[in-house]
């Protein structure tokens, strides 16, 4: 049976009716939010990382540049950085399609708080891990590779899962630009069929279901990398 | 313990400040192959800087250190291949708090040594054999107890097959009733001829175990000898009255 057929079945102008007819664009749009929300914590990982990084062990200019980058973002509202990608890059002749922008802006906005946690993390373990690793031969890299990472990627679990979460609400400011994600879709809908309480309460049990089921699936990881010893301290 | 005529490490007229407060001011001596080495003395004097200063975890200012031929000390040194040479036991064990006491032996086998999985893993286990605690392998860090921990340390410097081995207060951290089973181990190691300087405050150790002993105070070494000298006639007033507060606040050199 076909997906319009039984929605047929549901009571003219009810709430049944309704969710089953924009379930399909819904289910769209999640599948957009979804990826805009991975790749962009993805590029924020990797940015954080090398931010975070640069503030503890670079040297001066590489200290002084990605502080500022991190200052700037923090302290700038993540729509303004989003319009500059969308609207302004355009000037230097960078077009880039609204669900790229986002994906760049959410991303480089992510960076910047994922540095500040992973500095964090990084900060809290003893001087005396990258002694002992240099004690034994190891380079600056190879101790941070294999000694200093691994200890700051699980300390940082807990607060980097907040910040998954955040992002993927925060994707929902991409409908601004009109990268077609759930909020978008909810809008678009709506205003054709004027059913705002009803269709943003849908996109809204929406967000909150993937929330659920990310926050458990960081619990599961969280558990699985557990090392007796090894927590934010 | 017999101790050769061949030089392994030669430090010579060492300085190092921080910042107006000169901590080392001139600092020689030298080691000779299969010798325990005791250096004593006051806290503040300077004796964690003059062991980093060998495998320059901090950079001296002035001086210069051999390990054999290879002057540690020149720029043209490559510092991770005598790091690699040289074990290094830190007072509060500092083991990699995300591995096992397996991995915590390993790591530098492999990512250093880059020696291929099996052989690094029996080298590694032979390593906590040697110090008693191969049926702990697989335990993390906080699994173990600090004696048990500072073994392990010991087992992580040894595996990288070093010609000298550092030790900076490895038993101040340590419960009293924990502190036996780490000298017993370096104890073991002087025995198989194993170079050593030894940082301590467990003169019993530095008296029975160890060839010299060197009385350092505010950055000079005061007295070096023997430790039948060093212990039973020494020669500095300084020594003497170290000594004394020694016994007072540990309850005896025999220990
Ligand atoms: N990284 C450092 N920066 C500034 N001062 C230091 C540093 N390391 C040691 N010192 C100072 O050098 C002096 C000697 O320290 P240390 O070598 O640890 O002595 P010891 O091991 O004999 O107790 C102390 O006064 C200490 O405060
Ligand atoms: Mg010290």
């Amino acid at each position: 049976m076909k997906w319009e057929q039984l929605c047929q079945g549901l009571a003219e102008e009810g709430f049944l009716r309704l969710a089953c007819d924009i379930a399909p664009r819904l289910i769209q749009g999640t599948a957009t939010t979804f990826q805009l929300t991975m790749l962009a914590i993805g590029l924020g990982l990797a940015g954080g990382i090398l931010l975070a990084l640069g503030r503890v062990y670079g040297n001066k200019l590489i200290y002084w540049v990605s502080t500022a980058y991190v200052q700037f973002v923090r302290g700038t509202p993540v729509l303004v950085q989003l319009f500059l990608i969308y609207y302004g890059l355009p000037t230097f002749e960078i077009r880039l399609d609204s669900l790229t922008a986002a994906i760049i802006g959410l991303g480089l906005n992510s960076a910047a708080y994922q540095a500040e946690y992973f500095r964090g993390a990084i900060q809290s373990i003893s001087r005396g891990q990258m002694l002992a690793a240099r004690a034994i031969g190891m380079t600056n890299l190879q101790a941070i590779r294999y000694v200093i990472l691994p200890q700051a990627l699980r300390i940082v679990i807990p607060p980097w899962s907040n910040e998954l979460i955040y992002t993927l609400k925060y994707s929902s400011v991409a409908f601004i630009i009109g990268a077609p994600e759930l909020m978008a879709t909810g809008q678009i809908i709506a205003s054709r069929n004027f059913r705002y309480f009803e269709v943003f309460l849908i996109v809204a049990f929406i967000y909150l279901v993937c929330v659920l089921i990310i926050s458990k699936l960081l619990d599961i990881a969280e558990q699985k990398l557990k090392i007796p010893g090894l927590e934010m301290r | 313990m017999a101790v050769s005529s061949k030089i392994i490490v030669r430090v010579e007229d060492l300085h190092k400040r921080y910042g107006s407060e000169e901590i080392l001011k001139g600092v020689s001596f030298t080691v000779r192959q299969g010798e325990a080495l005791a250096i004593i003395g006051p806290s503040g004097t300077g004796k964690s800087t003059l062991l980093r200063c060998i495998n320059r975890l901090t950079e001296p200012d002035r001086g210069r250190i051999w390990l054999e031929e290879t002057e540690i000390t020149s720029p043209h040194t490559d510092i991770n291949k005598i790091r690699q040479q040289i074990g290094f036991v830190f007072q509060d064990f500092n083991l990699f708090a995300h591995l096992t006491a397996l991995d915590n032996v390993r790591l530098g086998l492999l990512k250093v040594k880059k020696l291929p999985k099996k052989e690094a893993t029996e080298r590694a286990m032979h390593e906590l054999a040697r110090v008693g605690l191969a049926e702990h392998a697989q335990k993390y860090p906080a699994q173990l107890s600090g004696g048990q921990q500072q073994r392990v340390s010991i087992a992580r410097a040894l595996a990288m097959d070093p010609k000298l081995m550092l030790f900076d207060e490895p038993t101040s951290a340590l419960d009293p009733e924990l502190i036996g089973e780490v000298l017993q181990v370096m104890q073991k190691l002087a025995e198989e001829g194993m170079t050593m300087i030894v940082v301590t405050h467990e003169m019993g150790f530095a008296r029975s175990v160890c060839d010299q002993v060197i009385f350092m105070e505010k950055g000079v070494i005061v007295e070096q000898g023997p430790p039948e000298q060093i212990f039973t006639n020494p020669q500095q007033p300084r020594t003497r009255q170290f000594l004394g507060k020694i016994s007072e606040l540990y309850g005896g050199a025999g220990r």
